[in-house]
């Protein structure tokens, strides 16, 4: 038992929580007859809170009730897993990218967040905009023009051999490779 | 409603454990400095498919008694272009939309805004949607 829960707190490796990613799809399919996928939620929000008419938001979010309240439980799973399952170990990443943020100011890796970045005081400075805002915009617009994100493109369209999600797939790699070389290097520099 | 509560807190629950939720193993996964992600994302999609394969092949149906239905994804621009802009988000802010859930539940309560401001993009996009090549 002490084993059991000494092997919770630790990371797990990717052969573990891989195959139980995937076994959410079966799971949504076989509970409820639901496609696996996130970022529509977002849209249903909008469609709750703030149709303002636009035809795009007018439907009957209600019926989609079922992936809000999936939403919820991934925000109620987070806090279990950071609050009881973490053993309070920094995070261990490869050695060039330490001194590569190190040069950035970068030095806490105490929580899976950067907390030299991730903040209340760095959001209203321009970088910390840029990341949390600017940043938070990009998925936001990027995810329901693609027309589904990693788990509803990469996961659920692939697993179900669908080729407009590999082409997603690709490109939300092709763009997260840009930012992280190219682009974020000068955002993180300001 | 229940399951699908007790389903999203099993998977914000794997999120956080597996490091998904992590800005620094996006980073690393963007670098090709580890394989955890790969890892992870590549075993997913292969339990994925095992499982649909399966369901189809058995003709296995829902719990109330339907027979499972997965409707085809349609390929259009926006999957090429909307792919790119939110890659470049991933990238900034370390999270696809399921770990900004979880990262916001885990206590980094600043996340809460960019989620915002997730939504606030969602919204600009079905505002300006039919401006935008398809």
């Amino acid at each position: 038992m002490e084993q059991l829960s000494l092997w919770l707190r630790q990371p797990w490796p990717w052969y573990v929580a891989g195959p139980l990613i995937g076994l959410t799809v079966p799971l949504l399919l076989i509970i409820g007859n639901k496609t696996f996928g996130i970022s529509s939620s977002l849209r249903h929000v909008c469609a709750a809170c703030m149709p303002a008419k636009i035809p795009f938001f007018t439907y009957e979010w209600k019926k989609e009730k079922w992936n809000l309240v999936f939403a919820l439980g991934i925000l109620l799973g987070g806090f279990l897993a950071m609050t009881f399952l973490r053993d309070g170990t920094a995070v261990t990443v490869h050695p060039h990218l330490v001194s590569e943020l190190s040069g950035y100011g970068i030095n806490d890796y105490s929580s899976l967040i950067p907390a030299d970045l991730f903040n209340w005081q760095q959001l209203f400075t321009l970088r910390g905009a840029i990341m949390m805002i600017g940043g938070g915009f990009l998925v936001g617009f990027g995810t329901r023009y693609a027309g589904g994100c990693t788990s509803g493109h990469s996961i659920m369209g692939l697993s179900s051999l669908q080729w407009p999600s590999l082409v997603a797939t690709c490109c939300f790699m092709a763009g997260g490779f840009i930012m992280a070389n190219l682009i974020l290097p000068y955002i993180l520099s300001i | 409603m229940l399951k699908y509560l007790l389903a999203g807190i099993a998977f914000g629950v794997i999120l956080v454990k597996a490091e998904l939720v992590s800005w620094f193993r996006i980073q690393e996964m963007f670098r090709l400095q580890s394989f955890h992600l790969y890892g992870i994302i590549g075993s997913a999609v292969v339990v994925g498919m095992i499982s649909v394969w399966l369901i189809k092949k058995l003709g296995i149906k829902s719990i109330s008694g339907d027979a499972i239905h997965i409707p085809d994804k349609k390929f259009h621009k926006g999957n090429v272009y909307g792919g790119l802009i939110f890659g470049l988000g991933w990238a900034l802010t370390g999270a696809c939309p399921g770990p900004l859930l979880a990262q916001a539940g885990g206590g980094a309560t600043v996340i809460a805004v960019t989620l915002l401001s997730a939504v606030a993009g969602t919204w600009v996009y079905g505002k300006v949607r039919e401006r935008l090549p398809h």
